[in-house]
């Protein structure tokens, strides 16, 4: 008996890392934030949220996750532990994506109506200055030393790098038509950008500015149109990058360094945003079309388990 | 030091010449049209649809080359009516514009594409549906932005046969495109496998629907002139917008009606919000003050094609342009979920076709089981291997 209790404290222990995490999806049609264990894989919570809710991410102390709402232009302050909406933040109008700045204090959102990206003071609420970029800004992400934005325009198909402290554009990058998402790999050195409409990612090296690369996306049985990239997460130690497929229902994994595609994952329909877990093995997609999201097992390279989640999923995140 | 001095006075010759912005100026070749009179309280005389749709190309255009030192200018001509083409044609061409919106009638467009000066440019139609400008009277300066007629009834016939509503009364107004519009809705149910039950010419004069009685006389006659066997729907061609209108709630058979009125198919409607769209409406309105139209969206179609190639190239060369325009890598963000690109054989720009209601979207074709060789937009419309058109 005691080593039966030994034996289940260990499997805890060990299974603790993985366990301890919570995934939250924003239902863009239901107008709800879904909640679910990471442990179970089941979900816990659905929360009301504004209308048209996309963009998600959470404080750089991960007690607050910012929700932004297209169609109320604000953000929606969820408070982690108590689970409710606890806030607003203006946004700016029609916000769909945005970052939290490594040094915790200000948001950089994208105004899709506007051709703006707004900063946000998240402690005096208030949008402390705004940056003109091209048309429909759509995708942001921010190095990991804080010192670059880079903010992608659909329609102007170009990655504007904006210098994150004078809010003044240092470069404006054309990509392939209509860009999505855009990442810095972990250690700053690389800036990938994902085109919707030629389904392919575009890699600069950001110290040149220079295109290094392009990676082109194939699914069996897949014509070219049905093969858009959106969403893109990079792994910490920078040898994966992960990217969401939409139309094809696949997301792929690319190896950074030789940008060719390891492996392509089957999951539910038109995935738009993917998020991987902490320690780094699992990977959750969020499935626009089939209402669900899909749990990747990285190490066995499989998906292991899907989970209805609302209507419309679009952002994801995991924190604890 | 004065080695220093002679490169420095050097470079500021030369940096005009490095920043120079490119200009591109696109035409924009209109006719004045009466605008028909209204069918309903609720309806808004439109007298700028397409100009506005070009205008707003340009702004989007521009908002690129404003990265890329590029500029772009509209310069806008409109036709009065029976004013021939030519004059307008020849102004463009002194004025060394090569790319035109035309947004005209299908008799002005062959004129204008016929014109003295006409060889050296290249028009975009973004007005007439006919087919045989695709097929027959096909030209090889003419590049289609708006869906034709055989485009938009494969997308309707498409939307329902995946319904499984084969059995079709159609139901064809007097005009001239109304009879174009039943033999590419005919064509389009002999290709998807739909039967028309029943093919009636309209036959009853105009109504009056407004006057103060209007809607008893309506419910007189539709059910009279819609009295046929059974079918599943009732598919309408009235592009004059005559009578279609008065036929949804009135048939004799409780059957929907589709076609060019109440559930219609179209290359733009103001209910699309979908793959983005939201946006690309909201500045619309913002700058027309008003809904955008489907002229309006393939005048802008036109602009931004024009623009999206000057991007891509880092050029306003005229013949660089006509070639990528034409070429396999184009490929441009239109709002319908995926990408639009020109087909070589006749010149008519691939777009996926709405199947819109009154007040939402209902669906979008290609439906998902129409499989083509090259891609699903091409079971929509005239296919290479039914092409009559020789450039």
């Amino acid at each position: 008996m005691q080593v039966l209790i030994a034996l289940l404290l260990v499997m805890s222990a060990l299974a603790a890392p993985a366990a301890a995490e919570t995934i939250y999806v924003s239902n863009e049609q239901d107008n709800t934030v879904a909640i679910v264990d990471g442990a179970t894989m089941t979900l816990q919570a659905t929360i009301d949220v504004g209308r048209r809710p996309r963009g998600l991410a959470l404080s750089v102390d991960k007690k607050t996750l910012f929700v932004a709402e297209g169609d109320d232009n604000r953000l929606d302050l969820v408070d982690i532990a108590k689970r409710q909406v606890v806030g607003q933040l203006p946004s700016g109008a029609d916000p769909e994506f945005f970052v939290v700045h490594p040094d915790g204090k200000r948001l950089f959102v994208a105004n899709e109506n506007d051709n703006l990206v707004s900063v946000v003071d998240i402690a005096a609420g208030k949008v402390v200055g705004t940056v003109d970029v091209g048309v429909e800004p759509e995708g942001l992400a921010v190095s990991a030393d804080g010192s670059t934005v880079a903010c992608t325009s659909e329609t102007t198909s170009m990655v504007h790098l904006i210098d994150s402290r004078s809010l003044e554009l240092i470069d404006n990058l054309l990509v392939d038509t209509r860009p999505r998402a855009a990442a810095f790999s972990a250690d700053g050195k690389q800036l990938w950008v994902s085109s919707e409409l030629r389904g392919t990612v575009t890699v600069f090296d950001t110290a040149t500015r220079a295109q290094t690369g392009k990676v082109e996306f194939m699914v069996p049985g897949i014509r070219r149109e049905g093969v858009q990239a959106v969403g893109i997460e990079m792994s910490r130690d920078g040898a994966t990058a992960y990217v969401a497929l939409g139309p094809s229902n696949r997301v792929a994994e690319v190896d950074t360094m030789t940008l060719k595609v390891r492996h392509l994952y089957l999951v539910g329909q038109r995935p738009w945003h993917v998020a991987l877990s902490d320690d780094q093995k699992r990977l959750v997609s969020a499935n626009g079309n089939s209402g669900d999201i899909s749990f990747i097992d990285l190490e066995n390279q499989e998906v292991v388990k899907s989970v209805p989640v609302g209507r419309g999923p679009w952002g994801v995140v995991i924190g604890p | 030091m004065k080695m220093a001095l002679a490169v420095l006075i050097l470079l500021a010759i030369a940096a005009p010449g490095l920043t120079e912005p490119q200009t591109m100026v696109i035409g924009y070749l209109g006719q004045r049209r009466k605008p028909p009179p209204p069918l309903g309280p609720r309806d808004e005389a439109v007298t700028d649809d397409g100009l506005q749709g070009a205008r707003l190309g340009i702004a989007d255009d521009a908002g690129t080359g404003r990265f890329l030192g590029q500029q772009f200018r509209l310069q806008e001509k409109v036709l009065s009516p029976g004013e021939e083409p030519d004059g307008a044609v020849k102004e463009f061409a002194a004025e060394g514009i090569s790319f035109v919106i035309a947004d005209l009638d299908a008799a002005q467009l062959l004129k204008a594409s016929a014109a003295p000066g006409a060889e050296r440019m290249l028009l975009f139609n973004s007005r007439a549906p006919d087919d045989r400008l695709r097929q027959d009277e096909c030209r090889i300066n003419v590049l289609h932005t708006i869906p034709s007629r055989a485009m938009l009834a494969d997308g309707l016939a498409q939307y329902l046969v995946w319904k499984r509503w084969r059995h079709w009364f159609l139901l064809v107004g007097p005009h001239s495109g109304d009879q174009a519009m039943a033999v590419a809705f005919r064509r389009a149910a002999a290709r998807f496998g739909a039967d028309i039950a029943f093919d009636h010419p309209w036959t009853f004069r105009p109504a009056e629907g407004r006057a103060d009685t209007g809607h008893v006389t309506l419910q007189t006659e539709i059910p009279a002139a819609t009295q046929v066997g059974d079918y599943d729907v009732l598919v309408v061609a009235d592009e004059a917008d005559e009578f279609g209108e008065y036929l949804e709630g009135r048939t004799a058979l409780p059957r929907m009606v589709v076609g060019t009125q109440e559930v219609v198919a179209t290359g733009w409607s103001p209910v699309n919000e979908e793959w983005g769209a939201t946006q690309l409406q909201d500045r619309f309105r913002k700058q027309a003050g008003r809904w955008m139209l489907p002229s309006d969206y393939a005048a802008w179609l036109g602009v931004r094609s024009v623009g999206e190639a000057a991007t891509r190239l880092h050029s306003v060369d005229p013949l660089a342009i006509s070639k990528y325009l034409r070429g396999d890598d184009f490929l441009l963000s239109g709002f319908k979920g995926q990408g639009l690109s020109f087909r070589p054989w006749d010149g008519q720009m691939r777009q996926p076709v709405l199947i819109a209601g009154s007040r939402l979207l209902v669906s979008i074709s290609p439906q998902p089981g129409f499989l083509h060789q090259r891609t699903p937009l091409d079971t929509l419309g005239i296919d290479v291997e039914e092409s009559t058109c020789k450039f």
